[in-house]
């Protein structure tokens, strides 16, 4: 497959520089000021990804031409991996209608598409001969999305889970050493674990997010009449954070053997994110920065996913499994 | 809790083909009848302690003792009641869903295989918004009693501290209980950190 990368922070970069070992060719990538596209041509050849990433750490551009024209080369399929924006979820949106109007496919890393316009998305993709996919979106290289989409999603009743590893990373830390949040996000944001403004992370949004997907999946997917299904976005979410936790209450938690997480659940009716008591040793209490799918199914049990929730060669790998599947 | 296994012959036979080994939550493992507490909430008139029997004896009920407490009335003015009789788990059930559809006040019912356990944190400022209120108005909410308190205020009383809740709610409750709980909580600007019910882990 050749694909136009549009956004090169982690994921992008990652997309690019390993997108050679999963088969397919970068023929065009943009940040939000530059683009690189290959040359046209019948025996072209994609981009060079080394150039392209070095570029960017040495210059902070990953080329000379336009974005758009990165987002008018000829690729099969869009990887849309700009930072996530809410509300009308700009640019990233746009990137994502445009493809599917050309009638290639689009593969989202990006939240916001997914999360606050999902309904509109598909409405797009039914006037297209273009797909979309979007499992970097959820719990980075775990394979959350496509789990449900395999057991098919009006057999699975709710998904929950550990779904910010930042979040996850302050409470795990918090309960081991009996800190406090404070100390326990400064530390967190010298390892780069947390950014220097957490709020996404800390407040719950990001997890709101993932779970909003997941209920949208489940919504939709569970529908007999895909535009009679209900849409969800984050405003549709009741969301509590971890930020003024106090490591009293993590202590009292833990003298009952339990522990606090905060957790996500959607199911096709409900999306949820707070922070919950759960067993100290049970399956939900992933430590540090891993996160866990728990998917909950009619007919074939619990099934638990774990592993790396974020990063960019894990992000990264999603968006190729996604390409994988639109072979 | 006696432990008297005297059930009638019916109850027996309604249990025959139930299956013991299938009760992950202990509420309906017997085969036998056990004996439950139930504690209703009386108003002071005459023929209301009658009126609350019936229920039990009419629904399978093997009525064992009453405790009438004339002289200790509640807040309200009720006179509280317990009453101690012997059923299966699906009678007790019934028993109960007619008290409450009679309109008797049931505070409290079950024994402790038949209460479902929780356990909650608060947080926030708990000294300063009347702990103890706040726990009387758990212990008020019909679904469920407050069986343990733990509370940590390592700041001092005047800052944020927690406290580890240990509910008992009646079989099915635990939604109800907790719902009360957040409201509470909201009303005082308490956080609350809820388990995962219905998960185990």
């Amino acid at each position: 497959m050749r694909l136009a990368v549009i956004g090169a922070g982690a994921v992008g970069r990652s997309v690019v520089e390993l997108a050679g070992e999963h088969g397919h060719e970068v023929v065009a990538v943009a940040d939000s000021s530059t683009a690189v596209v290959a040359d046209g041509g019948s025996d072209a050849v994609g981009v060079d990804p080394d150039a392209v990433v070095a570029r960017k750490a040495e210059r902070g551009i990953v080329g000379d031409d336009d974005p758009e024209d990165a987002l008018a080369a000829d690729y099969d399929v869009l990887v849309e991996a700009t930072p996530t924006t809410l509300g009308d979820a700009e640019p990233g949106f746009s990137h994502v209608t445009r493809a599917l109007e050309r009638d290639r496919h689009a593969v989202l890393a990006n939240k916001g598409p997914v999360a606050e316009r999902y309904g509109d998305l598909r409405a797009a993709v039914a006037d297209s001969d273009g797909a979309i996919r979007f499992e970097a979106t959820v719990g980075g290289a775990i394979p959350a999305v496509s789990t449900v989409e395999d057991i098919e999603p009006g057999h699975v009743t709710a998904v929950r889970g550990v779904l910010n590893g930042t979040a996850n990373f302050i409470l795990t830390r918090m309960a081991a050493e009996g800190l406090d949040y404070d100390h326990v996000l400064a530390e967190a944001q010298d390892l780069g674990v947390a950014e220097a403004d957490p709020s996404f992370d800390v407040d719950g949004t990001d997890a709101a997010l993932k779970c909003v997907i997941l209920a949208n999946v489940l919504s939709f997917g569970a529908a007999d009449d895909p535009t009679e299904a209900r849409e969800f976005t984050l405003d549709d979410a009741d969301v509590a954070g971890i930020r003024d936790v106090p490591g009293s209450a993590l202590r009292l938690a833990a003298e009952d053997g339990q522990t606090v997480r905060l957790i996500g659940e959607a199911t096709g009716e409900t999306v949820r994110v707070a922070p919950r008591l759960v067993p100290e040793n049970g399956t939900l209490a992933v430590s540090g920065t891993q996160n866990i799918v728990q998917i909950e199914t009619s007919h074939a049990g619990r099934l638990n996913i774990s592993g790396r929730g974020a990063g960019g060669p894990e992000t990264a790998s999603a968006v190729l499994g996604d390409v994988g599947r639109l072979e | 809790m006696s432990d008297r296994r005297d059930g009638t012959p019916e109850a027996a036979l309604d249990e025959a083909d139930e299956d013991p080994g299938t009760a992950p939550d202990g509420g309906h493992a017997a085969a036998t009848p056990s004996t439950h507490t139930v504690r209703l909430e009386l108003v002071d008139e005459p023929g209301q302690l009658l009126a609350a029997l019936h229920p039990i004896a009419d629904n399978g009920g093997n009525l064992l003792s009453i405790y009438h407490e004339r002289g200790n009335k509640t807040p309200r003015g009720r006179i509280p009641v317990e009453v101690d009789f012997e059923a299966t788990p699906e009678r007790f059930e019934g028993i109960v869903d007619a008290l409450r559809s009679e309109g008797v006040n049931v505070m409290q019912a079950g024994t402790e295989r038949y209460a479902e356990e929780v356990t909650l944190l608060l947080f926030g400022h708990l000294i300063d918004t009347d702990l103890s209120d706040t726990l009387s108005r758990i212990e008020a909410c019909e679904s469920a009693s407050v069986a343990d308190v733990s509370l940590a205020a390592p700041q001092g009383t005047e800052e944020v501290s927690s406290a580890r809740l240990r509910l008992e709610a009646r079989a099915g409750e635990t939604d109800a209980a907790l719902a009360a709980v957040r409201d509470l909580a909201a009303e005082k600007e308490l956080r609350v950190v809820e388990p995962l019910t219905g998960v185990e882990a």
